[in-house]
């Protein structure tokens, strides 16, 4: 059980005291190398001022590797804990934090991320835009997310983690249950973040209507792109409810209201309600991109435009229209009545049938295609057995009556993980890995990316598999031990395994990009993968203006038909006589200061501390004041500036 | 902001928003009447939730016209995309919100 903040938790436990110190060590280790090596300007100057969409979406990147490996550890240390029965390696409490914080970070911390990092890197490269519509508006985004996400781990040593599952129902999270800082964390580090990621969805909503390239009409735009306007649309419509449900659960626990107690009217429900509105549109968020990015890899990579674009567009449509109307499948069991269950799984069902069409595209698209076995082809293809057990056996929970069987059973954590794993991380590595030399102008080592997809996709089978299995045997989710003699032991033991080797491609995905680093073959052409779309167009990287002059576009995959000949590949390289000034935003640091602000804002109310409160509302109040009065907010390239790079680059004409 | 647009931003001569600070007092008024319902005990339940869904209509209606330049267009004869946006917002709300009474109502067996 959570108490009041315990600060001697510092030193009782070992674990914790452990990650104290690495947490210090680490602090220290990088403040002397910026100091050592005087970056700290540098730091300054391009990264944390930067409102560059390109520059965004790495750090987006990189601080979304950086919570996989959290959560994969959160991941590793539960399924240790799990390997054998009665085990005593983390206790109850501890486990309940673990499972917590590895939901939390995978789904808010690292998925979102991830495809952030992907809308940023290619959206506007893919649509012929030089930035997004408000770029100082994605500038806030990042930092909110960031600060929401720093909050969220360090409760870990300072206080307490979250310990009620990352759906946080009540009534187990009002303050009568948990009364300690944990589930404050919780709340504010998914309303600061959630501000930024409201933010991102309209941002990008605006930018892909607005800001296309002239010619490019919607049934022009590549399916990357058609697959973020869906996810943006859910975002926009799910997030809400979301920031309702946090918001009402925070009234009750910091001023004493009874919105989900189980006295004065309130009722407990009615939070699961609200929570699953935005949570089920979640899965779909952070799915569609992905579905994008397969579009993007399985057709470029079988040299063949997509099987049925038309239907892939009607398919992500009608997705993100019906994702909408299944949010109750996840509380089947809560036993609102027949005719309300009976909605819901066929809703659920139905959105199935666009699911399995965009899988037959695929399949359509390789066949016949000439393909090339590539690291993102490899994870792509992965894909598809994998997500159809997980679809399968979606459909299996979403027949409500079986679902009181399944619920809250492994077979339940089987299928979500292999939704979430076979279909976005396995989809989102591959898109790491398709824009890769896009993003930093190198490619990745080729070997070691195989021993970590190797490791990763065998692993995932071995840990997950048995799981199924576990689930039927009626192993429930979230126990922290269980005793010998109930047939549990071997499936866990093999699932254990799998997780390890899961770790192990973890690890070697890690060390590809160390060593490619250091000894990558530079990509020159700009086009390694021979692509199809607009990006493959640019230099790698893409000069920070993206586009000398804007291409006019003349029809769907435009770059690779101007390579077949098609189309004059002419077009995409800039004219002297045609460079203009070009039009840029300014770098700010205001959205790096308005986010501490928010996460001053937070801490405060995580721990009642007034002071933090007011401090944190200034400097948020200032920032707003300052922006509103703020008239210098964009520059222009000279000419003469773009001349020198597209020539340095070798791609000017005339 | 960047991207297409050549032309340096004109800045408007700043003229009061009147109507922002219209809509904003008539937002606060529209919640704050909600509340003294609920909380003084005005209404019997049936009516309460009618008058609280009614304020939220409003409420939608006050910010569509007032902060979110529902009718107006670009001016560049593309289509208007946030009617469509809004049209969908529209019809998520409605399911939302009707759907959530439906499921909370355990309306078949369970009361």
């Amino acid at each position: 059980m959570n108490t009041v903040p315990h600060w001697g938790i510092f030193i009782t436990e070992p674990m914790i005291l452990g990650s104290d110190v690495l947490i210090v060590l680490t602090s220290v280790a990088i403040v002397f190398v910026l100091t050592k090596f005087k970056k700290w300007g540098w730091l300054w100057r391009e990264w944390l001022t930067t409102v560059d969409h390109k520059k965004i979406g790495i750090m987006y990147l990189i601080a979304a590797l950086l919570m996989l490996f959290r959560g994969g550890v959160d991941a590793e240390l539960m399924r240790t804990q799990l390997a054998l029965p009665n085990l005593s390696f983390l206790d109850a409490e501890h486990y309940d934090e673990i499972f917590t914080t590895h939901g939390i970070i995978m789904i808010l911390f690292m998925a979102m991320p991830f495809i952030f990092a992907l809308f940023n890197i290619v959206v506007p490269l893919q649509i012929g835009a030089r930035d997004v519509a408000f770029p100082y508006l994605n500038a806030i985004s990042f930092w909110l997310f960031f600060f929401g996400a720093l909050l969220m781990n360090i409760s870990f040593v300072i206080g307490g983690s979250p310990d009620a599952g990352w759906t946080s129902y009540p009534p187990l999270t009002e303050l009568g249950f948990n009364p300690g800082p944990g589930e404050n964390y919780y709340l504010l580090a998914l309303q600061i973040s959630g501000i930024g990621s409201m933010a991102t969805g309209i941002n990008f909503l605006v930018t892909i209507l607005k800001m296309r390239a002239p010619g490019m009409t919607l049934w022009r735009m590549p399916l990357f792109t058609w697959s973020v306007l869906s996810s943006c649309v859910m975002i926009l419509f799910a997030f809400p409810a979301l920031t309702v449900a946090l918001a009402l659960l925070l009234l009750d626990r910091t001023l004493g209201a009874h919105f989900f107690t189980m006295l004065h009217g309130g009722n407990p429900m009615m939070f699961i309600n609200l929570f699953w509105i935005w949570g089920h549109p979640e899965v779909y968020i952070v799915i569609l991109p992905a579905f994008g990015v397969l579009s993007e890899v399985i057709s470029t990579f079988s040299r063949k435009a997509t099987f049925g674009y038309g239907s892939m567009v009607f398919a992500l449509v009608a997705i993100s229209i019906v994702g909408f109307l299944t949010w109750v499948h996840h509380f089947f069991t809560m036993g609102a009545g027949a005719d309300v269950n009976l909605f819901f799984a066929i809703a659920t069902m139905v959105v199935g049938i666009p699911t399995g069409v965009k899988v037959f595209n695929w399949l359509f698209t390789m066949y016949r295609g000439r393909i090339r076995m590539t690291l993102p082809m490899m994870w792509a293809v992965a894909f598809i057995p994998c997500f159809a057990i997980g679809g399968a056996t979606g459909v299996m929970l979403a027949v409500a009556p079986a679902d009181y069987q399944y619920h809250n059973s492994y077979f339940l954590v089987a299928h979500f993980h292999q939704a979430l794993i076979g279909g976005a991380v396995l989809s989102l590595v591959a898109g790491m890995y398709y824009w890769w030399p896009k993003m930093f102008g190198f490619m990745l080592d080729e070997r070691l990316g195989q021993w970590g997809f190797w490791f990763f996709n065998i692993g995932f089978y071995v840990c997950f598999m048995p799981q199924y299995a576990l689930g039927l045997m009626g192993m429930t989710r979230r126990i922290y031990t269980y005793p010998a003699g109930l047939g549990w032991t071997v499936p866990n033991f093999i699932s254990t395994i799998g997780a390890y080797m899961m770790g192990i491609g973890f690890l070697f995905i890690v060390w590809q990009i160390l060593y490619s680093i250091k000894h990558g073959k530079r990509d020159v052409t700009g086009d390694p993968w021979d692509g199809r779309t607009l990006e493959w167009s640019l230099p790698s990287p893409a000069p920070h203006y993206n586009f000398a002059t804007i291409p006019t576009i003349q029809g769907r995959d435009a770059w690779w038909m101007a390579k077949q000949g098609e189309l004059d590949k002419k077009d995409f390289l800039p004219d002297k006589d045609d460079i203009k000034p070009i039009h840029m935003p300014k770098n700010s640091g205001r959205p790096f200061i308005l986010s501490v602000s928010f996460f001053i804002i937070g801490l405060g109310i995580v721990f009642g501390v007034i002071p933090f409160e007011v401090i944190g509302g200034l400097g948020v109040a200032f920032c707003m004041f300052r922006r509103s009065f703020e008239y210098d907010t964009d520059y222009y390239v000279p000419v003469d500036e773009v001349i020198h790079t597209e020539s340095a680059l070798g791609r000017l004409q005339g | 902001m960047a991207g297409q647009h050549q032309t340096p931003t004109a800045h408007h001569e700043p003229s009061f928003p009147w109507q922002y600070v219209i809509g904003y007092v008539l937002s606060l008024v529209l919640t704050v009447i909600p509340l003294w319902l609920v909380l003084d005990h005005v209404l019997t339940p049936t009516p309460l939730t009618i008058g609280i869904l009614f304020c939220a209509v409003l409420q939608i209606f006050v910010q569509l016209f007032m902060f979110m330049h529902f009718t107006h267009g670009d001016g560049s004869g593309e289509p208007a995309y946030q009617t469509v946006v809004l049209s969908i917002g529209y019809f998520f709300t409605v399911v939302f919100a009707g759907a959530s009474i439906w499921i909370m109502s355990f309306s078949s067996q369970v009361q």
